[in-house]
């Protein structure tokens, strides 16, 4: 299992262009991939979840990788969260 | 009837309008686990169905699809999809026995409610989302496989209660040459699709729209705001005429952007924009504004149940700090009462509501709310030059009395050891004849003033500006109201008070040189409006701006006024 902090960098938060972005990133991985914030846990899959948390611009985020290509996830997930989402 | 104007232009047309048709629960209790097992296909089917077509609309449109709507279909794709919705509306369909179309119909409402009561702007919007997936699946729940394009055999205006995202989408709008919606903010989907397709748009008109009927007459101003239906003829030729006239200049102004405003003579004219939102920011700059003369806070407290925090506001303020680009932003103290009314700040009905408890009255009644407005606005103010100014402003006490409470704001934020402007500058609404009569006092107290002209006009010429039957009295050319603006001005010159106009004047072509000849330094209006009267400073001189002023001040009509005006703009 990997678990990764990332603090979100992106003016409108993770609204829903990003978080359609992330999950279809997720869709490609074997892992079960979720997602942390204030102790609250849901899965990478749906966006009515990721929109429930109304995650904003610098806040901190966990992210809970597990499976065989949890590796190489994490690797797309950083690449994700630490540059992509900023253009997005 | 008016709303917000979200994409500018004009179009006039005959109405087409899209009613919705309620979805209502069967109420249907399953039977058996072969009920179960239909219902629970049927919803996947027309899940599927739903996606297929939304496939389809991404591949297939008939016009090309901005970036913009892409992205909206994109979002819908996975809402369509999502594992949560489709996980809780089997649940329902297995242990509470309900058909497809009632526990969609439940599921899309419980979330839609929940969204709607975030607090959160961007997810009260996104609501509108759910509920348009939602009566997607629940159509091919009922009716699998109707398509539903929307085809107009002329050109419409579309009337709605709202527009969903895949509805615009689905539109044929080749013939579409306007929307006007009941509902809908400057972030709604109508509003984005609109401006992304260059068709002008009003939202949020009220119920008063649903009275519309097919094929009425309507005439749209989608940079004012204003429906107007079945008008007269006259009506319909002043639009037509402005119409050409927005054409025409949108081609040539767009190149106005970085010509600096002066006229050919030298004298250089500030002209700053009108603002409600940090989002307008970028329109300010995009039609070459110098920054802000007004920033309207009600905003901020609209479309909520209870007055915003210093830390909400502050962030409001903060953000347009930021996005100003160290570019002077005047924020008006809020100016509620009147006709504008906040669903949690309970203001008993008033015979005369504009001559009644309204803006600067309520904010030295209540001093608290005030304090906190001008907390915010004081810390936000080392993130960008912000100014504060005050509405309803009538005579000298209460600038003092303001001030006094600004002085308390600023000792409170010292002793809480917040970091602050202390030396932010302070300026008035002119609105009101006592203030523009005794500008010559009342320059004395403040950095600036600003002249509102709607309410100016209004109060100098006893006019409401709500009652229809005596809108031809409504006359910013009397003069009397002239002479006003020109006392003002003249005053702010004396004693060195910079003087500035927010009012719809600002923005009217045709009071220009009047007003550069008077000595305004500084014009403000919407966005849009900047480089139309940009361009009549860039081609005039001053000299011949004070010629016009003179003779314009010596006339003893309005009617007189603006036919020799408009003799000189043709």
């Amino acid at each position: 299992m990997i678990s990764k902090e990332y603090i979100i960098l992106s003016p409108q938060g993770l609204h829903a262009r990003p978080a359609t972005a992330l999950i279809r990133l997720v869709k490609g991985f074997k892992s079960a991939i979720s997602l942390q914030k204030g102790g609250k846990t849901v899965r990478l899959n749906s966006m009515l979840n990721i929109l429930s948390l109304t995650i904003k611009n610098g806040e901190t985020i966990t992210i809970i990788i597990e499976g065989d290509d949890e590796a190489s996830a994490a690797t797309a997930l950083d690449l994700f969260f630490e540059q992509q989402l900023t253009e997005l | 009837m008016k709303g917000i104007g979200v994409s500018p232009g004009i179009s006039i047309n005959k109405a087409f309008v899209i009613r919705k048709t309620q979805a209502a629960l069967s109420g249907i209790s399953l039977k058996n686990e072969e009920e179960i097992a239909a219902e629970i296909a049927r919803f996947k089917t027309a899940v599927k169905i739903s996606s297929d077509e939304i496939e389809h609309i991404k591949n297939n449109s008939q016009t090309q699809l901005q970036k913009e709507e892409l992205d909206i279909l994109d979002v819908q794709l996975e809402l369509i999809n999502d594992p949560q919705i489709a996980d809780d509306v089997i649940d329902k369909i297995t242990t509470e026995k309900k058909t497809a179309n009632d526990a969609l119909l439940e599921i899309i409402d419980n979330i839609v409610q929940i969204f709607l009561g975030m607090d959160d702007n961007y997810m009260s919007e996104r609501s509108a989302d759910i509920k348009d997936i939602g009566a997607r699946i629940l159509k091919h729940i009922n009716d699998p496989g109707r398509a539903n394009i929307q085809k107009f055999d002329s050109d419409v205006i579309i009337i709605a209660d709202d527009i969903s995202p895949s509805e615009t989408m689905t539109m044929d709008v080749a013939h579409v040459t306007g929307f006007a919606t009941r509902s809908g903010s400057k972030t709604s989907h109508a509003a984005i699709i609109a401006r992304a397709k260059g068709i002008p748009a009003v939202v949020n008109c009220g119920e008063e729209l649903m009275t519309i009927k097919d094929k009425d007459i309507i005439i749209l101003d989608g940079e004012l705001g204003v429906v107007l239906v079945n008008p007269g003829t006259d009506k319909i030729r002043e639009y037509e005429r402005r119409k050409d006239i927005y054409k025409q200049q949108t081609a040539t102004l767009k190149s106005l952007k970085d010509t600096p405003s002066i006229t050919t003579d030298g004298k250089e004219i500030i002209l700053s924009a009108n603002i409600s939102s940090a989002a307008d920011m970028d329109q300010v700059f995009e039609n070459g504004g110098a920054g802000v003369g007004l920033l309207r806070t009600e905003l901020l407290f609209m479309n909520r149940d209870s007055f915003p925090t210093e830390e909400e506001q502050f962030k409001f303020y903060k953000e347009i700090a930021v996005r100003s680009n160290g570019k002077p932003v005047i924020v008006r103290t809020i100016d509620i009462g009147g006709d504008k009314h906040l669903p949690y700040f309970n203001l008993p009905p008033e015979l005369n509501p504009f001559l009644g408890y309204r803006a600067i009255r309520i904010c030295l009644d209540r001093t608290d709310l005030f304090k906190t407005q001008l907390k915010a606005i004081l810390r936000a103010g080392i993130f960008g030059d912000l100014k504060i100014m005050f509405p309803m402003i009538s005579g000298v006490k209460e600038i003092r009395d303001a001030k006094k409470i600004l002085e308390e704001a600023k000792g409170e934020l010292a002793t809480e050891d917040n970091p602050f402007n202390a030396e932010i500058k302070i300026g008035i609404m002119i609105e009101i004849p006592s203030a523009a009569v005794t500008a010559d006092i009342l320059a004395k107290e403040v950095d600036f003033f600003s002249i509102g002209t709607n309410d100016l006009c209004q109060y100098t010429l006893a006019v409401d500006r709500m009652n229809e039957k005596i809108t031809h009295l409504y006359d910013p050319f009397n003069p009397g109201v002239l002479r006003l603006i020109y006392n003002v001005i003249e005053q702010g010159r004396i004693h060195n008070t910079h003087v500035a106009m927010c009012g719809e004047m600002a923005a009217d072509p045709l009071a220009t040189l009047v007003l550069i000849g008077m000595g305004l330094e500084e014009f403000s209006m919407s966005a849009t409006a900047i480089p139309v009267i940009k361009n009549i400073i860039i081609n005039s001189t001053e000299i011949f701006a004070k010629q016009v002023c003179s003779s314009v001040l010596e006339m003893d009509s309005s009617e007189n006024i603006i036919t020799y005006l408009k003799q000189l703009t043709q």
